[in-house]
């Protein structure tokens, strides 16, 4: 990292734009840490990565036959398992996104105590690896398109970066502010599984969003809803898509990911201090 | 005049005493104190924020000012808890500071331990790409360096192994090869000469000896060992409970860290035992070598100074000096400094008041802590004597030996030569 220019180390203010030009001038080892999660992650199993597969796979299949076959939970008039795999796949990513990120900071703490590098890299760098899994997982919703004899629209192509781009934010966002937390109280890590289990529940993964009724928008508040019933929109084509929802799960994610960067800016002056 | 290559100003590092010893709050905790107590929560926070809380504070480091030229090799020394390692911090950008600015005209990499980053399920290969991206090096700086890097660690056999596998040693020479292989304009080290075997120390030192000479780098080096800090550096910093105590030659620094130390550890008096005598004193015991300085090395000729005083008129009969050194690690007894020992038949008729000087072969002992006990032994009827206890360090100078020292053998009967000497 050879760098002509001069350093300047003063106390610490909050965020700035040289934070974003710092992060891009790491890149590199953004890219180091991804591959090295991933590596580390399927080094010792014996079927590597098809754990990225097989945990959303066994999810659906005995989602499919509890709720799909035994309680009959309506789907959108789609098969149960494309419609909840679907769900399963951005919520996955957004889940263990989330989880991976607020607990980035500790479970690296021997580095962030020893080496200077951006901190924004290690929550940026569990993202992607996650964002890795899913690509690999979501072979199956190809094969599943294939098996009932889906065509995505075109407009579903274009807008699934898109969505992605809202889950990685939203990972992001609330994933900043509980790793600032959880620098300090270390109780957080005990809730967060917790508080994800509760939050599938509240976000039309297993069942459509359509069941609520009048009281839809309440579900509309969770930016994950937006996404996940813009996803089976356009890739399953059940209704058109609800742009008015999209865009507000847009706002509400740059707001959620606002508050996780302050906070976590505020609290990286003190992290070598009290990890 | 070219401007400096660091430019340290005021710096200073506060901390909260109460924020340290909060190391894992529990926020349940918190919220449990907030309702078992609201009243007095509510009070504590208000202080809080107005600012009236009574939190202890401690400035790790206060009003540090420093200017440091290109192509120095800079040493810092202090005893521990002075602010060494939270500048280096400072420096690195791993903490920052609560006032002052410092400004580096270079690029920066440091080195507070070796191995950071190191996983241990990637093998040696995968370990230094990792390892030097974290360090800081690009990927093609890497590639460039990687042959150099595994031959200066001798792990070529291993590159594919998990480093799980690997022996502590190959370990620690591998993370070390990664980071002297590092290209920065200014580098800072923090005491990681303290691993490997000697062999490999000694190796390390003449890598980072080449890195530093030959292409004018600037050195931060943080050590508690001395005698690398007086073959590397040119200048050195003393550091005194967060405050420059002292900046200058070397070797005038680290004479006046040894000697602020002799003050509270080596060569003080510690415990003094005494029967049927009193009026026998030992009021000082100095040890150092024969060219009278303080750091003492393995292999280092003792020369050991006791003053002492006595109500004897003119001089004390009979008496036998005895002067034992004992590790303190083994507790074994390894030099043995006896005035009736020695083959000349000593004067053991000695001046009232006086020093005596005893004067050793090379000692041969290993690094570490070593107690001192001289004693005075009384030969007539009374029986009496008076003891009084000391301690010092021994340095190995890695430089000089090749081979680690045996441990410790009860080497009695040393060769020794006393001079009793009258006071003036």
């Amino acid at each position: 990292m050879v760098n002509r220019m001069e350093t300047v180390i003063k106390p610490k203010k909050t965020f700035s734009l040289k934070d974003i030009k710092e992060i891009w001038q790491y890149k590199e080892l953004l890219y180091f840490f991804t591959w090295r999660d991933l590596k580390v992650r399927y080094k010792q199993t014996a079927i590597g990565a098809l754990w990225a597969i097989f945990q959303p796979f066994m999810a659906m299949v005995v989602f499919s036959v509890f709720f799909g076959e035994l309680a009959r939970i309506p789907s959108d008039g789609v098969p149960y398992p494309i419609f909840v795999y679907t769900g399963l796949l951005f919520w996955q990513f957004f889940s263990s996104s989330l989880s991976a990120v607020s607990g980035s900071l500790i479970s690296n703490q021997a580095i962030v105590t020893k080496v200077y590098f951006p901190r924004l890299i290690l929550p940026l760098a569990v993202i992607t690896t996650d964002l890795v899994d899913f690509c690999v997982a979501s072979v199956v919703l190809v094969g599943l398109m294939f098996y009932y004899g889906f065509l995505p629209h075109l407009i579903g192509i274009i807008i699934i970066p898109l969505l992605l781009v809202i889950t990685f934010f939203a990972a992001l966002g609330g994933g900043l502010f509980l790793a600032s937390i959880n620098v300090k109280y270390r109780d957080v890590r005990y809730i967060l599984p917790y508080f994800l289990q509760m939050l599938l529940f509240v976000t039309p993964v297993i069942y459509p969003s359509s069941i609520a009724g009048k009281y839809a928008w309440i579900l509309a508040i969770n930016p994950m809803t937006g996404v996940i019933k813009a996803a089976r929109a356009t890739i399953l084509g059940t209704e058109p898509v609800n742009w008015l929802l999209l865009t507000l799960s847009f706002v509400a994610v740059f707001i959620l990911l606002a508050i996780g960067v302050v906070m976590f800016k505020k609290m990286e002056r003190y992290f070598a201090d009290i990890i | 005049m070219e401007r400096p290559i660091i430019e340290v100003s005021n710096i200073g590092k506060k901390y909260n005493i109460t924020h340290q010893r909060g190391r894992y709050v529990a926020l349940r905790d918190v919220l449990a104190n907030a309702f078992k107590n609201p009243f007095k929560f509510a009070k504590h926070k208000a202080k809080q924020i107005v600012g009236f809380e009574t939190k202890e504070e401690f400035w790790a480091l206060r009003n540090i000012n420093l200017e440091i030229k290109k192509g120095d090799i800079v040493g810092i020394i202090g005893h521990n808890g002075a602010g060494k390692s939270t500048l280096l911090k400072i420096l690195t950008g791993i903490t920052p500071p609560t006032e002052g600015e410092i400004i580096l005209r270079g690029s920066v990499a440091s080195l507070l331990e070796v191995g950071t980053g190191f996983h241990p399920e990637l093998t040696g290969r995968e370990n230094i790409f990792l390892n030097g991206a974290i360090l800081g090096m690009t990927k093609e700086e890497i590639i460039r360096k990687f042959d150099e890097i595994v031959a200066f660690a001798g792990v070529e056999k291993f590159l594919d192994t998990p480093v799980k596998h690997y022996s502590s040693g190959m370990y620690v020479r591998l993370a070390f090869s990664v980071a002297a292989h590092m290209e920065p304009d200014i580098l800072l080290i923090d005491e990681v000469l303290a691993v490997g075997d000697a062999e490999f120390q000694k190796k390390c030192l003449g890598k980072m000896e080449e890195v530093t000479k030959k292409e004018g780098r600037t050195i931060l080096f943080v050590s508690h060992n001395l005698v690398a800090i007086q073959r590397l550096c040119n200048t050195t910093i003393l550091l005194e409970n967060g405050n420059v105590k002292e900046i200058g030659e070397t070797k005038d620094v680290i004479n006046a860290y040894l000697k602020s130390r002799s003050g509270a550890q080596s060569g003080q008096i510690r415990s003094e035992e005494r029967h049927n005598t009193g009026n026998i004193k030992i009021i000082d015991i100095k040890i150092a070598d024969t060219e009278g300085l303080s750091l003492i090395n393995s292999d280092s000729k003792l020369r050991i100074k006791i003053k002492y005083s006595s109500d004897f008129k003119e001089i004390i009969p009979d008496v036998r000096v005895l002067i034992s050194i004992t590790s303190e690690r083994s507790q074994n007894m390894v030099l043995r400094l006896d005035s009736h020992g020695t083959s000349k038949t000593l004067g053991e008729h000695i001046a009232s008041r006086g020093e005596i000087v005893c004067e050793t072969g090379v000692i041969n002992l290993v690094e570490g802590k070593y107690s001192i006990e001289t004693a005075f032994y009384l030969q007539d009827t009374s029986r009496g004597y008076v003891k009084a206890m000391s301690q010092f360090d021994v340095i190995t100078n890695i430089d000089k030996y090749d081979y680690r020292l045996p441990p410790d053998k009860n080497v009695c009967d040393h060769i020794v030569k006393y001079l009793f000497k009258q006071d003036i």
